[in-house]
């Protein structure tokens, strides 16, 4: 990306509109042939445990039921805390991922451990609602105490090309979140294409997003390897235009350490060590981090572990 | 703390190498009766790893003697449908014992595991599975009814993709009916004796795949056997001349794949992260070690700091060092001459003023390495930008319209491939119908598939390997008078 | 040629060169006698030189990118005009085939007919050839994968030495139905057929280059032809054997296509052979995604 007028292309649809389609095209087959080729990564023994690790402390811990219930908010703070009571030397997760109305609880569960409390807002998952039901959404999780606001992009507007207002939501719910920082999931799966990820990156980011965030995890495709490699060749590029660093978090469908390893491997060799931190980069996810402990035990102790050591929370 | 990938080397025990092989002549192994053995090595350490026969011109003439007993004999004689069954085992053989030949394969080249894994070894086994469903179909293969083989095929393949090209040569002869002498490369025979090793476990009938390893003397032999029906040859330009001439008033005939400088363009509305890796898997694949690299990137101006800024960073992300690492992605140069090539055409591009560049990387200290390397600020005249180098060195060059961008790739001898990346679907067919190559890659490169013939235009060559035309080649028409 | 009983003095013609769809003589000034199968004189021909060779060659490659890039209905549509004005030109062909070999008034008539009606025959070709010998690839892969045939280039043929015109029409027939253009050294003893030919293409919408044909001694001409890095494919048929062979050599140097020397039967069925030999396999690969 070349640097320019960045700011000025927010001006109307037509101006967003133009922007968002002189971007580079995604070329499918060569996007998904490169992750199929980063995927064979093989990374053994001390990489490995460097890379289980990382991922555990990357964990924006997750549950979004509509039976989650203050005892399992807090059952998961605890295990947020204190992934393997067995090893104290495993890092505890980066957030714990709730809705709004249980943010009070998570904070209270988790005090000052420094595990963040995100909450998804903006009437996730689908975003359908006014925006004023959207703010009021966003600023009750951050009066009960949220660090982290995830909120979802209205997709109906954007696929019918009303980036403008997709451009403003975003950033009236950046104002009403502050001073927790914002994560922008563009639910990915519905918009179809890589060039739309692409745009839809570049959107979010223009709109002043902290991170930008692949699904809500209750639309399948969620996150895949190639829409992170889009996004991450979005962050790449925003950064190389304006200087601003945007955060990523793949979320939902990453169950098993393989598959975090991936992810790590993606971002080492497309942004770079820069992004390797829990601060640039976050797992949305729930049942990966016992994975995680498995495999984790194994390298310890050399041999195979198994669901029984693990506690299900 | 960075993330540094350990150390992941694939196991070589799982192949057993000889300390020293024989010829494959007439379905045995046998002592070589003239010529010299020579050592072939790893050249990532070079470490010696067998001892391999010479064939001279009498061990050539034996070779040639058992093919034709065999094309005489049985396998001219057998059912079609039979012929397709042996290639089918043949096929299935090569899958069973993939990573043997994979491993196998590294070791002697010197090629990054990934992709004797991931690509010679699967795409061979591909060419065998194609070509046996061709044995009893040839009467659909565009030559009228009951065309017939040729004879006797001497085939000689070079050192780049040494199980690859035997399954580009042995795979659409024998379908045809043909029998065949194959010369491997001299620093690559090891995965070509193995295939020996295979044909004996298919029981394929002796003498329809014999292997004669050697240098330039044993193919000139078997070039020049009077014999020999067929010279199917995969090398450098300079050779398939002297073969062109040497066949010159004699009835055989000829397929010759020879060198390339594909232009690899790049449009500004080019999916330009694709682009990059289509730049970089197109000179930067197996060493750059491919007669078809896209060796001269050819970039719109107005797009040229955007792509080599891009290009600079994905280059420091690639990995060069031991073949056998899974995570390996540049392995080594696979001779000393090759490397000694390289540097002399690099240092020249350097004496005529390019700028070159390479990212920050560490060379083992045994065997033969060169970094990944860019030379910008070269012209259309450099050597550089005229020559094939065939090794990991990509000339950066620069066009302003698509006129000038076809000018400057068809400015060449050579005609084997050529790259165009860009959105619009128009400019795409545009281009591809005025590129004078074979193989037009738009907005992909260096894609390979048994059902896609390849073979290139001017001096990169004649006849096509791959697909019905691979097939035709080993094929004349039947009937009376014919 | 039968004289009028009234005995008018017949306008003899100038046989001269055909290079860039005009009528050169040959820049060395030279001109050999062309005889008649009874050895009475014919004509002066014009006995082209290597330079003129050289602008041949030159016109021929000028010439390429248009006729290469023209649609083969077009094409189709100009090998058919060539046969039109062939067939009103009957009988003065066959007055040269009969003179150029010596044949019968019938036979020269039947040979005539079989090479107008083979310019029929490949005209009929220029749009379905690459349908015949093309193909959709399917490769184990999202891509699109198409093979066409493409023209060779600039080909050098060495037209039959005794079948003047019909061996002539086959041999160039072909060149141009796949989108080549060439230089053709007509048979050097019976060249005049060749030259009337060349009067044929000059008025038949073939644009100029196409074709290019020099007359003169096949020996000293063939070897620029086949050294010509320019060149990309030669065509040895009318060939003396042995310096084929060298000719072949020669041709090696920058990897010529080439068709060895020999005359087939001219009345046969051509088949495929000479239009495929001046044909590339050129396949296209195209990702499929959204």
């Amino acid at each position: 990306m070349s640097t320019g007028t960045l700011p000025d292309v927010s001006r109307d649809d037509a101006s967003l509109r133009a922007f968002l389609h002189g971007l580079p095209g995604v070329d499918q087959v060569g996007a998904e042939a490169r992750a199929a080729m980063l995927s064979t990564r093989s990374i053994k023994t001390t990489s490995k445990q460097w890379a289980i690790d990382t991922a555990i402390s990357m964990i924006d811990l997750t549950t979004l039921e509509g039976a989650d219930t203050p005892g399992k908010v807090r059952n998961l703070c605890a295990k947020a805390r204190r992934p393997d009571p067995g090893d104290p030397t495993t890092p505890q997760v980066a957030a714990v991922c709730v809705y709004g109305d249980l943010v009070a609880t998570a904070k209270e569960a988790l005090g000052d451990s420094g595990v963040h409390v995100a909450a998804v807002a903006t009437a996730f998952p689908s975003g359908r609602a006014s925006l004023t039901v959207k703010l009021a959404d966003t600023k009750d999780a951050v009066a009960a105490g949220a660090d982290e606001i995830d909120m979802v992009i209205d997709r109906g507007a954007f696929l019918s090309g009303r980036y403008l207002q997709v451009f403003e939501e975003i950033v009236a719910v950046k104002q009403a979140s502050a001073p927790a920082h914002l994560k922008v999931i563009l639910e990915t799966g519905e918009l179809a294409t890589y060039d739309n990820v692409r745009r839809a990156a570049w959107l979010a980011m223009l709109a002043d997003a902290d991170f930008i965030k692949t699904s809500t995890g209750k639309i399948s495709p969620a996150a895949t390897l190639p829409v992170l490699l889009v996004m991450l060749e979005a962050v790449r590029d925003f950064r190389a235009s304006t200087g601003r660093q945007v955060g990523v978090k793949p979320a939902g469908g990453i169950r098993t350490s393989k598959d975090a390893i991936r992810h790590l491997v993606m971002v080492n060799e497309t942004v770079g060590e820069e992004w390797l931190s829990p601060d640039w980069f976050r797992f949305g996810a729930s049942t990966l981090l016992n994975d995680l402990l498995l495999q984790r035990q194994k390298l310890a102790t050399g041999h195979y572990s198994g669901p029984d050591y693990i506690t299900l929370d | 703390m960075p993330f540094d990938y350990a150390p992941a080397p694939e196991s070589r025990a799982i192949v057993d190498i000889k300390a020293s092989y024989g010829l494959f002549i007439g379905g045995e192994f046998t002592d070589a009766t003239d010529g010299t053995p020579f050592k072939t090595i790893s050249p990532s350490s070079e470490e010696v790893l067998a001892e391999v026969s010479e064939a001279g011109p009498s061990d050539v003439d034996r070779a040639v003697k058992a093919a034709r007993r065999a094309y005489t004999g049985v396998w001219g004689r057998l059912a079609p449908a039979e012929r397709g069954k042996y290639l089918y085992r043949i096929a299935r053989i090569v899958q069973e014992r993939a990573r043997e030949l994979a491993v196998l394969e590294s070791l002697d080249n010197g090629k990054p595991i990934r992709e004797s894994r991931d690509v010679d070894v699967p795409t061979a086994a591909a060419h065998f599975f194609y070509y046996a469903g061709w044995a009893d179909k040839l009467d659909y293969a565009g030559l009228g009814p009951a065309p017939r083989p040729l004879g006797v095929a001497g085939q000689i393949i070079p050192w780049n993709f040494p199980l690859l090209m035997l399954s580009w040569k042995i795979a659409p002869a024998l379908a045809a009916g043909n029998t065949v002498v194959l010369k491997p490369a001299e620093t690559t025979p090891l995965t070509a004796l193995l295939f020996a090793e295979i044909c004996q476990q298919a029981d394929l009938p002796p003498g329809v795949v014999n292997i004669v390893t050697g240098a330039g003397e044993t193919g000139r032999a078997l070039v020049e056997h009077p014999d020999v029906d067929k010279v199917a040859f995969t090398g450098s330009t300079e050779v398939g001349k002297a073969i062109a001439r040497a066949i010159a008033g004699t009835p055989k005939k000829a397929t010759l794949e020879l060198g390339g400088k594909a232009a690899n363009i790049v449009f500004d509305d080019a999916p330009i992260d694709q682009a990059v890796e289509g730049i970089v898997n197109g000179i930067f694949f197996n060493q750059g070690h491919v007669c078809c690299a896209g060796s001269r990137l050819l970039v719109q101006e107005n797009v040229y700091d955007e792509v080599l800024d891009s290009l600079r960073r994905r280059l420091g992300t690639l990995r060069l060092g031991d073949p056998l690492d899974k995570n390996t992605d540049i392995g080594a140069i696979n001779s000393a001459a090759q490397l000694a090539r390289i540097r002399e055409l690099s240092d020249v591009g350097e004496s005529e003023g390019a700028q070159r560049w390479s990212p920050p990387c560490e060379l083992p200290e045994h065997g033969f390495w060169f970094p990944p390397t860019l030379f910008t600020g070269a012209g259309q005249s450099s050597r550089i930008a005229q020559e094939e180098i065939f090794g990991p060195v990509l000339t950066v060059l620069t066009f302003r319209t698509p006129e000038e961008a076809v000018a400057k790739a068809n400015n060449t001898p050579y005609g084997l491939s050529a790259g165009v990346w860009t959105e619009k679907g128009s400019r795409i067919l545009w281009m591809a119908g005025r590129l004078r190559a074979g193989v037009v890659w738009a907005n992909t490169f260096n894609r390979f598939d048994p059902t896609s013939p390849f073979g290139g235009y001017k001096e990169s060559g004649f006849g096509r390997e791959g697909g019905r035309q691979g097939l035709a080649a080993y094929l004349t028409r039947g009937g009376p008078g014919a | 040629m039968p004289r009028p009983a009234t005995s008018r003095l017949d306008v003899r013609k100038t046989y001269k060169l055909y290079v860039g769809g005009a009528f050169p003589r040959s820049e060395s000034g030279r001109t050999y006698a062309v005889v008649d199968g009874k050895g009475s004189f014919l004509a002066n021909a014009a006995q082209g030189s290597r330079k003129d060779a050289r602008d041949a060659v030159v016109a021929a490659r000028k010439a390429f990118p248009g006729w290469a890039g023209a649609t083969a209905y077009n094409r189709g549509q100009v090998l058919y005009r060539v046969a039109e004005v062939m067939e009103g030109r009957r009988e003065q062909f066959a007055a040269e085939v009969a003179a150029a070999e010596g044949v019968t008034a019938r036979v020269a008539q039947s040979t005539v007919d079989t090479a107008i009606d083979r310019w029929v025959w490949y005209a009929g070709w220029t749009d379905k050839i690459a349908q015949v010998v093309g193909n959709a690839n399917p490769v184990a892969g999202p891509y699109f994968n198409l093979s066409v045939p493409e023209p060779t280039g600039v080909v050098a043929v060495l037209a039959p030495q005794r079948s003047a015109l019909l061996g002539l029409v086959s041999v160039v027939a072909p060149v141009l139905a796949g989108g080549s253009t060439c230089v053709v050294l007509a048979s050097e003893d019976r060249p005049l057929p060749a030259v009337v030919l060349g009067e044929v293409l000059a008025t038949s919408d073939v644009p100029a280059g196409v074709v290019n044909i020099l007359t003169g001694r096949t020996a000293e001409l063939a070897p620029w032809l086949a050294e010509h890095r320019d060149v990309n494919a030669i065509d040895l048929c009318g060939g003396d054997p042995e310096q084929a062979v060298e000719l072949e050599r020669s041709a090696a140097d920058n990897i010529k296509r080439v068709l060895r020397a020999g005359e087939p039967d001219w009345t046969s069925d051509p088949g495929l052979l000479r239009l495929t030999a001046w044909l590339e396999t050129k396949t296209v690969w195209h990702p499929m995604g959204v």
